[in-house]
């Protein structure tokens, strides 16, 4: 059967820069056609940014990476046309159960509250979502949106300068030069172009393997995340199992340090673990087998000059709460609309700073995050195994221990807390919503809150007029109980800034447009 | 809150002796993992991070391999 990972999808074809007598300089250059490169591209394509991106072959991430994404993530995937056919696609879940040993300790529900387009989570392969974003990024292209895509180019060398980074590409026919005002790093976490220039990925590598596993198989396991902690088919180890799209499941065995990758890996050995996991009497097939160490690192900046680095070749964390490509996508989100205003000329280069100082924000959280999860499941002393043991015992009959059990702490959005675009506040609205805040959606009459948002500077006006403040899109809504709760607390009417990547900058009961103006620069990277 | 480091405890005899009594006859991994417990429930009980964190510091501070910085 061929699979989509197999299919070439941007073949290699020459292109007019291969014959120009002078390297051709492109407003913004994305090399790496991974998840987070490609939304990085169709974000800027949809606004006219031109943008070509280089890949160093013509497919999709091949085998099995990454399968549960957030529902921040699909609300900006749904902004960039390609969230509904996802969620239609995906298996959507919010629920997850904990065992121990042969019994489940407590289960958990990851969005009790209604009233959000999106589910807290979809599991859907990695190889599915950049499908849909090549096709994506085609269509735009087919309608005339200035972005391209070549395949088997490879970046072998780069040369930074003050206003553009030279870029050197390898091709099936001879290497060519191009130039680019910005060149955006989305190669992935071996980045070769973090290696040309010479900076640091530290952090820290867990001594541990895990067996990754896709299996094809009908079950009638629910649609849930379920994950074990010394399970009698694992022991002394842990497990997870995920449901997938087209009858695939997704099994992670912890196998310790000290093994024998090749070994491990063989159909010989992974057969009779799965066996004993899923019980005798259930037929399945092997899809995809790999073994991983997991590291968590990050770059300490991710802005070089012209050059910025985003998802993996910025930041690593280890899956335990799918943050990896996650984040990158935030990482993409925060960044193309910078890139815009820049390059527009409406706003100083000091705005690109500020995806630097919010997304090493980011990565720090989602590090923080990871290594505690990680921590928990593989206790690193003695005595860190026996609390990790302790809190086990006490969650099966005591609900104060279940917020103790670390089996990832699932991704969440960033809060941009204390960023410099941030604006004034009105702490006597709710905090939730405070400024530096991811928008929340809620349900309007006839559709959704952040569907009206969409992607440009938006002054949300909640029970009242939107005044007039030049660069901004009015939004007029009116007071539901969820926009109540979310937005307005006791007061009857407010006003929220909000950032093209839908993050409020500034909030205020009442606000002359003059203010908003001052909050507006300031979301701009001006002095405000 | 603070820390409470004033004598607190209206029969301390008494509750040192259970406190003792609860490890009889465990082996050592046992008693351990009671400990542990011990300090999970006192833990959540407390709740409050800053008392819990000076609590840290004492049990930290005054025992084998403390940490420097006594005066
Ligand atoms: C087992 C596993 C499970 C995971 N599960 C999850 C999950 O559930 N949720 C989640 O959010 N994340 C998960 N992740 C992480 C996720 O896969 C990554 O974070 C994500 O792929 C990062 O995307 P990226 O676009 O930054 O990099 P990549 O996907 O690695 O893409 C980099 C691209 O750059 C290209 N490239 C590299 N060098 C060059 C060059 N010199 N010139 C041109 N092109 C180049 C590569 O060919 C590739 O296409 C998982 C990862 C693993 C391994």
């Amino acid at each position: 059967m061929s699979k989509i990972f197999d299919t070439p999808l941007y073949p290699y074809a020459r292109s007019a820069d291969q014959d120009a007598p002078v390297p051709v300089r492109h407003p913004v250059v994305i090399v790496g056609a991974g998840p987070v490169g490609l939304v990085l591209a169709i974000d800027l394509a949809m606004h006219d940014v031109p943008v070509v991106v280089l890949d160093d072959n013509d497919k999709v991430s091949f085998g099995s990476r990454a399968i549960c994404f957030a529902k921040r993530q699909l609300e900006i995937l749904d902004r960039l046309g390609v969230g509904a056919d996802l969620v239609a696609k995906g298996v959507t879940w919010n629920r997850g159960k904990v065992f121990a040993g042969e019994d489940q300790i407590f289960d958990f529900n990851l969005l009790p509250e209604a009233g959000h387009k999106h589910p807290a989570f979809i599991n859907i392969q990695q190889y599915t979502v950049e499908a849909e974003l090549v096709a994506r990024l085609r269509t735009l292209e087919a309608a005339g949106k200035p972005v391209h895509i070549r395949g088997n180019s490879r970046v072998i060398a780069v040369d930074p300068q003050p206003d553009h980074v030279g870029v050197t590409v390898d091709t099936p026919e001879e290497p060519y030069q191009i130039a680019a005002d910005w060149l955006v790093a989305c190669d992935g976490a071996r980045s070769p172009l973090r290696a040309m220039m010479g900076l640091d990925f530290t952090g820290r590598v867990f001594e541990d393997n895990f067996l990754i596993a896709d299996v094809r198989m009908q079950a009638d396991f629910p649609t849930e995340r379920w994950f074990w902690f010394d399970p009698p088919f694992n022991p002394g180890q842990s497990a997870l199992l995920h449901k997938q799209p087209d009858d695939i499941w997704r099994i992670d065995l912890q196998l310790g340090w000290d093994i024998d990758k090749e070994v491990e890996k063989a159909p010989e050995r992974v057969i009779p673990r799965l066996k004993a996991m899923l019980g005798p009497e259930v037929a399945f097939e092997l899809e995809w087998v790999s073994i991983y160490t997991f590291q968590c690192m990050r770059m300490e900046r991710f802005r070089h000059g012209r050059m910025l680095f985003a998802g993996d070749s910025a930041h690593q964390v280890s899956p335990f709460g799918a943050r990896g490509a996650n984040s990158g996508i935030q990482d993409a989100d925060n960044l193309a609309w910078k890139l815009r205003l820049v390059l527009e000329g409406a706003a100083p280069e000091a705005l690109i700073d500020s995806y630097d100082s919010e997304r090493v924000q980011a990565a720090e959280e989602n590090i923080l995050n990871s290594t505690r999860a990680t921590d928990f499941i593989t206790p690193k002393s003695a005595a860190s195994r026996v609390f990790r043991d302790a809190v086990l015992d006490l969650a099966r009959d005591h609900a104060f221990a279940r917020p103790l059990v670390n089996s990832g702490r699932l991704s969440q959005p960033t809060w941009y807390d204390g960023s410099g675009l941030n604006g004034p506040d009105d702490p006597t609205l709710p905090a939730l919503t405070r400024p530096g805040a991811p928008a929340v959606d809620a349900p309007l009459p006839g559709g959704w809150l952040l569907d009206r948002l969409g992607g440009d500077f938006a002054l949300l006006a909640i029970g009242r007029p939107a005044p007039e403040v030049v660069g901004t899109r009015p939004v007029e809504i009116l007071a539901s109980p969820e926009v109540q709760s979310r937005y307005l607390n006791t007061h009857l009417s407010a006003l929220y800034l909000i950032r093209p990547d839908q993050h409020i900058a500034a909030r205020w009961t009442d606000a002359a447009p003059a203010t908003i103006a001052i909050a507006l620069d300031r979301a701009k990277g001006g002095l405000g | 809150m603070t820390l409470t480091s004033d004598p607190n405890l209206a029969d301390p005899d008494a509750t040192y002796a259970a406190l003792i009594a609860a490890h009889d006859g465990l082996t050592e991994a046992e008693s351990a993992a009671l400990n542990a417990r011990l300090v999970l429930v006192l833990m959540n009980h407390i709740g409050d991070a800053t008392v819990l964190r000076a609590a840290l510091e004492v049990a930290h501070g005054s025992g084998a391999g403390a940490s420097g910085g006594d005066i």
